[in-house]
């Protein structure tokens, strides 16, 4: 008896989580019919996003935020994997016991602090430090790709690091053995067999980086506005979602139903791939 | 025995392992001899692997472990250097390919066959393509495992069995030409027809090569082994030739654990 009901409900628990999926799917999918009718595949290309008058109709296109979310990932992402590789690196190989922990406690702190937080650090005290050495207006592109990067910094870290503490210490003493150096091993040793860790962390940090919202809609300056150099303002798929849903209607609204479909499709393909790294992992 | 038989030799060895309040080696006196193979046995924490990876110095990838006494490593021409005093990378480096290793597991690097074995070989700086087929080729032949492996250089090492990845080990540590190689209990992880396999293959390798062997496999030193040292808690018990030890030992120890009394 117990053990029907426990089944059934762990059961009911697991599809759930399937339906959801499906569900958000088919809801982003239904409410952005009537802007995938009216723009087909323009919408990609178009860099309006102007309502009509009196909310009826207007020209509405994803190209500058899918552009501005594109970009501020890309600059995130350089950004922040070569310095995660060189934290995981120092954290397994390099640093003492004594230095290790405490930094690596320091690291999964940062990852736990509230995005908003993260936001308003960058827009009081960031942004003008990159105003001042890059140009520009403090908020823009550059300013949310690198506070991106450290938001993301600590995650990926992370993971690269347990990935890396995986490799046994016998394969790592039996290059030692033959005469390599502590770089050879890294290099040969240590970095080939996380491989999958580490692109596994890429990209779920990639996942992220894409949907962060809060902290972007602080530092990316929220306009409508194609970027020409890496200082400019535009905007990123969220941000616009979050700043224009409380007076969106009608088009704009399954304008932005559209905008959300194409993020969700594509950040599951993106976790969809680390899934499969991981698992592939699983199978060597 | 003459000095000029020697490759190694232990003189009043003592190891303490990093923290630990006793040293877990006292007083090991114990010769090398060239193209022979000394097997050590011993019951388990006996110190017999902690000798053993002295003789590489790889205890020093961890900080913090001491060591007393003298390890001398005679070279070819005749030099004898105690390889406690070296200090430097290079060094390491140098003594390590020279005194090559195998471990309990198999560890073939994640790479392929070839570049396995090549691996070592690039370390030491050789990058012409002609010599490093060679050489491998002539490694993997002496490992008795290039036929297995002659069509399927560029595949994956993982992929390979545990007895022939144990196989592709030797033939990485030989390609090196090292002077001496140890073997931490190169079978305790496989079967019994790799296990024979490779025990044929350690008994061909000391035409070229010194082998230090530890092993818990009681039948296995007195097949392969022409000397046997006996330890027991950190002390070096008994050391003579093999059938010396398993035919006629001098100390009542050394019997009552190869007669199986304890161990």
């Amino acid at each position: 008896m117990g053990g029907k009901l426990f089944r059934n409900f762990s059961f009911f628990s697991a599809t759930l989580s399937f339906f959801l999926l499906v569900g958000i799917f088919a809801i982003l999918f239904h409410y952005a019919q009537e802007s995938m009718h009216t723009f087909g595949f323009d919408f990609l290309w178009t860099e309006k996003w102007e309502p009509g008058e009196d909310d009826e109709g207007g020209i509405f296109g994803g190209y500058i935020p899918m552009v501005g979310t594109l970009l501020s990932t890309i600059i995130a992402m350089v950004l922040a994997t070569p310095l995660a590789m060189g934290i995981a690196i120092f954290l397994t190989e390099i640093a003492s016991v004594n230095v290790a922990k405490p930094v690596s406690i320091a690291i999964e702190l940062l990852a736990a602090i509230p995005s908003i937080i993260y936001g308003m650090w960058g827009l009081f005290y960031f942004a003008p430090i990159v105003q001042a050495t890059f140009g520009g207006n403090g908020v823009g592109l550059l300013t949310a790709g690198i506070v991106l990067a450290i938001m993301i910094i600590p995650f990926m870290a992370a993971i690269t690091r347990d990935s890396m503490n995986t490799t046994p210490s016998v394969l790592k003493e039996s290059a030692y053995a033959m005469g390599a150096t502590k770089f050879e091993v890294i290099k040969d040793v240590i970095m080939p067999y996380s491989k999958g860790g580490i692109i596994g962390s890429i990209i779920l940090a990639l996942g992220r980086a894409l949907g962060e919202t809060m902290a972007v809609a602080f530092l990316i300056g929220s306009v409508m506005h194609l970027p020409s150099k890496i200082t400019d303002p535009t905007t990123s798929i969220p941000v616009l979602l979050a700043n224009n849903f409380a007076e969106a209607e009608d088009l704009e609204m399954s304008s932005m139903y559209f905008l959300a479909l194409i993020l969700f499709v594509v950040s599951f393909i993106i976790i969809s791939l680390a899934k499969f790294y991981f698992l592939g992992r699983k199978v060597n | 025995m003459a000095k000029d038989n020697l490759v190694m030799e232990l003189k009043d060895f003592s190891f303490t392992y990093a923290g630990a309040p006793k040293p877990s080696l006292r007083n090991i006196n114990l010769p090398i001899e060239e193209n022979m193979i000394t097997a050590m046995i011993g019951p388990s924490g006996c110190g017999k692997s902690t000798l053993l990876r002295a003789m590489n110095r790889i205890h020093d990838l961890y900080p913090g472990n001491t060591y007393e006494g003298k390890i001398n490593l005679y070279r070819e021409d005749g030099i004898k250097e105690n390889i406690l005093e070296l200090k430097k990378e290079n060094d390491f480096i140098k003594l390590r390919q020279e005194v090559g290793m195998i471990f309990q597991k198999p560890t073939p690097f994640p790479m392929s066959i070839f570049d396995n074995v090549a691996y070592g070989l690039r370390l030491s700086g050789i990058k012409k393509k002609s010599e490093l087929e060679g050489r491998v080729e002539k490694a993997l032949k002496g490992a008795a495992i290039w036929d297995e492996t002659k069509d399927r250089l560029n595949e994956s090492a993982l992929g390979m069995s545990g007895g022939q990845q144990q196989r592709l080990c030797i033939a990485r540590a030989v390609a090196l030409k090292p002077r001496v190689l140890l073997f931490d209990e190169p079978t305790s992880a496989l079967d019994p027809i790799s296990t024979g396999a490779i025990e044929e293959l350690i008994a061909e390798l000391k035409q070229e090569v010194s082998v230090v062997i530890v092993t818990h496999n009681m039948q296995q030193a007195s097949r392969l082994s022409d000397y046997t040292a006996f330890m027991y808690l950190g002390d070096l018990a008994e050391f003579d030739k093999t059938d010396k030890i398993f035919l006629n030992p001098k100390e009542k120890l050394t019997e009552d654990y190869i007669t199986g009394r304890f161990g």
